[in-house]
């Protein structure tokens, strides 16, 4: 099995090497990141699944996969990592949910759809967002508060929205996204688009009520939904085992199909939600549940450390990070060196910086701001003064 | 204009084209009416009547058409038809208009609709845009919602008001404040309807005005309808616009009948209707309590006022300009509304009003609303928690001292 292999080089039988190659064994990353050349994988936990058939374990991917899913993740990390130092001085105010350790659940998901694919998901919704297509500059602009921002500025850290590639945020209310993403679905199957949307939410939003009446009737309609529980294990402070009498959240669609994945691992989380995308578009919805962690705490004001022990932090991070493991499959195939590795991450870092400079430079929004997108220019919303002469705030 | 008059007192019958000057007999009515008695009239396009006859007692306390026919009258004669009727007229011309109308809601679609607004548009709409909903007001508030940011235009049914409530998160935070929080990139075109406001005995669970508890939300518009004329022109105009409007209708309405126009019209969502010009008072109201102004306008007229009857009819944003000209002439007013007192529409009326034209006021407002108590059950007390003509008439004679 390719993930048992630890050390980069390994002389002798591995049989997933190519076989034409060059007289050094090493590649030279530019040359991986454009090699297709398929490889096979496992995941690392085979899927558990309810009233429906499992997906199989075995992935194909290549070099060029690898390589970006590392660049991605990598540069994920790195911008969650640079939000919570730009929170702790003060640039970030309000609340910052942070996605590091979770990055897989996006990653692999961007991989197995389109951008005419709908995602909708909470307020830890940075990565996700960055996953659809968002830029490093209009992340850190919303998430100060500038006018390059994603939703100019007005939103926040919890409100990210991309229209054209199909990210509908962004939402702070726990659980309330998921009404919003089984209407999407419904919107999809009224235009005939082919098309299935996936409904993020959490271990802790999964006891909300709205859940089960939205599975319901997207059961009903036959609504290419994907409802997708990144499990945490924790609701903020609670743990699931607190919060839930019963925590199997892939199970809890009764009549709806159900998948367990690990979230950590990019691959077995491409092939569940392409899974999922088949299923839906024949089947109806279905829940999926990412086994995932968090290593920040809930938010930035949260410490995460008075519910969980540092070692069970540290613990995921050794055993079961995602970009970790990304790294030992590079390496186990040969695709690029430590160094070269090392020189990504810094490169990410870089643009993460030049990024965070060129957000500060962004204005603070015009005050006239203030008063635009409350309505959309309509059938004649303008509020004029008392003569009818002077229009006290046009809206647009 | 169609004229209904609450079963309490007698019920009047006139035909509104005629210009005789005749005391309207009364009729003593035994008990109390379960109905309304109908009343036909021709006035369909605009209600602003002709020019006053200054100083002469004006017996006929409806608006009239001054001459029946004036050259801007529809060459068609019009149709009659029941409020909910005319709801239903404007919903399926707009369905049949745009394709991305669809309709969700509890019971809309086999059963007909519970007081049989979306009737027979199922079996000509089909199951997937006339949409039968469980009872989750909450989850099909959301996917509704969600339908409209990708660009449908649903219009959903709460079959009370009183049950959106249980919507409320949805409606205040997706609803309103996603064209915002969004930065504009989305927009959210749904009408949120249903029937509010206190009905025969309903209890008080069901005989809740919501009016008051949605008008803070930033980023909705608000409509009250009263006629069948402005319940279609109404509907269209929600339908046709892209910001969430929430259109409350009444339960006691829905079967006031009127003749309206052949033509396609649709009515302005910010505009205020001149029910009854005056010279006297400005009475401002909206949704039923129209009917119950009408009536004590008859008896103000007996007793030689001159009131001036504005169904305000956008309830956010207010039609200041339409409400301000009328201030300006009349410096009284007086806001009679369904609403409690307490933080109702009357009370923002008021603050409004207030701001605006404080200079222009000879007296304070007078707000009229509802008893700030849940609707009883009994007859007579539910009676009271509403406000009848009678105080109606005591306020404006009081306010015109």
């Amino acid at each position: 099995m390719a993930l048992s292999r630890l050390s980069s080089s390994a002389p002798g039988s591995n049989l997933l090497k190519p076989l034409t190659s060059a007289p050094s064994l090493r590649r030279s990353f530019s040359a991986a990141a454009d090699d297709s050349t398929p490889i096979t994988i496992e995941t690392s936990l085979p899927f558990t699944s309810h009233v429906c058939d499992v997906p199989s374990r075995t992935v194909e991917t290549s070099p060029k996969e690898l390589m970006k899913f590392f660049r991605d993740m990598a540069l994920m990390r790195r911008m969650e990592i640079a939000a919570d130092s730009l929170y702790k001085s003060k640039l970030i105010r309000g609340f910052c949910h942070l996605y590091d350790g979770q990055e897989a659940v996006a990653i692999g998901m961007e991989a197995a759809i389109t951008k005419k694919d709908c995602i909708i998901t909470a307020y830890r919704d940075h990565c996700t967002f960055l996953g659809r297509g968002g830029t490093l500059l209009q992340v850190f602009s919303e998430l100060m508060g500038r006018q390059g921002g994603c939703s100019k500025g007005k939103g926040g850290s919890m409100h990210f929205y991309k229209k054209d590639s199909g990210f509908y945020g962004g939402h702070g209310i726990v659980g309330a996204q998921v009404p919003l993403g089984c209407g999407l679905a419904f919107a999809q199957k009224y235009s005939k688009d082919e098309t299935v949307t996936f409904a993020l939410y959490g271990d802790g939003a999964a006891n909300q009520g709205q859940l089960f009446e939205a599975l319901n009737i997207s059961a009903l309609w036959d609504l290419p939904a994907i409802l997708v529980c990144e499990n945490n294990h924790y609701g903020m402070g609670t743990a699931e085992w607190r919060a839930a009498k019963s925590p199997a959240y892939y199970k809890r669609g009764d009549y709806v199909p159900g998948l367990k994945v690990d979230g950590m691992d990019v691959f077995a989380v491409k092939q569940a939600c392409k899974f999922a995308k088949e299923h839906a578009l024949k089947n109806g919805p279905i829940i999926l549940e990412m086994d995932t962690y968090r290593y920040h705490g809930h938010s930035m004001s949260d410490p995460g450390s008075t519910y969980r022990t540092r070692d069970e932090i540290s613990g995921v991070r050794q055993e079961r990070d995602p970009i970790e493991r990304i790294r030992k499959l590079i390496f186990a195939h040969d695709i690029a060196t430590e160094k070269e590795l090392k020189d990504i991450e810094k490169e990410m870092r870089k643009e993460v910086d030049e990024a965070i400079a060129q957000a500060k430079e962004s204005p603070m929004p015009d005050p006239s701001e203030l008063f635009t997108n409350v309505y959309v220019k309509g059938y004649g919303v303008e509020s004029y003064g008392p003569d009818r002469k002077e229009v006290r705030a046009v809206l647009p | 204009m169609a004229t209904v008059f609450g079963a309490t007192s007698a019920a009047i019958s006139v035909s509104s084209n005629s210009r005789k000057l005749h005391l309207p007999s009364r009729r003593s009515l035994p008990g109390r009416r379960a109905g309304f008695l109908v009343v036909r009239s021709d006035a369909g396009a605009n209600p602003n009547a002709g020019p006053r006859r200054a100083g002469q007692l004006i017996t006929n306390a409806v608006a009239t058409k001054a001459d029946a026919a004036a050259p801007s009258a529809p060459s068609k004669p019009g149709h009659e038809l029941l409020l909910f009727e005319a709801l239903r007229e404007g919903l399926e011309e707009e369905m049949a208009r745009d394709p991305t109308v669809c309709v969700m809601g509890e019971d809309v679609g086999h059963y007909g609709g519970s007081y049989k607004v979306t009737k027979g548009l199922a079996d000509k709409y089909g199951d997937l845009r006339v949409l039968d909903t469980p009872i989750a007001e909450n989850s099909f508030t959301g996917m509704g919602i969600g339908a409209a940011m990708t660009g449908l235009r649903p219009i959903i049914e709460g079959m009370n008001m009183g049950f959106l409530l249980l919507a409320f998160n949805q409606i205040s935070n997706n609803c309103g404040m996603l064209h915002y929080t969004s930065g504009g990139q989305f927009k959210i075109p749904v009408v949120i309807r249903g029937p509010g406001g206190v009905g025969r005995q309903l209890g008080a669970e069901h005989s809740q005005r919501l009016e008051s508890y949605f008008q803070s939300i930033p980023g909705i518009q608000m409509v009250a309808c009263s006629t069948p004329y402005n319940a279609k022109g109404l509907m269209k105009a929600a339908i046709r616009s892209d910001n969430p409007v929430i259109l409350f209708e009444h339960v006691l309405l829905y079967n006031l009948k009127e003749r309206i126009p052949d033509e396609e019209y649709v009515c302005s969502l910010e505009e205020a209707e001149m029910v009854r010009p005056g010279e006297h008072v400005t009475i401002l109201t909206y949704s039923r309590m129209r009917y119950h102004v009408m009536q004590a306008a008859k008896t103000l007229v007996n007793k030689g006022y001159d009131p001036e009857v504005i169904d305000i009819r956008s309830l956010k944003p207010f039609d200041l300009h339409t409400i301000g000209n009328s201030v300006k002439k009349t410096h009284r007013v007086l806001i009679v509304e369904e609403c409690m007192r307490t933080g109702g529409i009357g009370a923002s009326l008021t603050a409004a009003i207030t701001e605006n034209f404080h200079d222009y006021l000879d007296a304070p407002i007078v707000c009229l609303s509802s008893q700030d108590v849940p609707t009883p059950y009994a007859a007579t007390l539910e009676e009271v928690t509403v406000v009848q003509p009678a105080q109606i008439v005591t306020a404006v004679e009081e306010l015109c001292q």
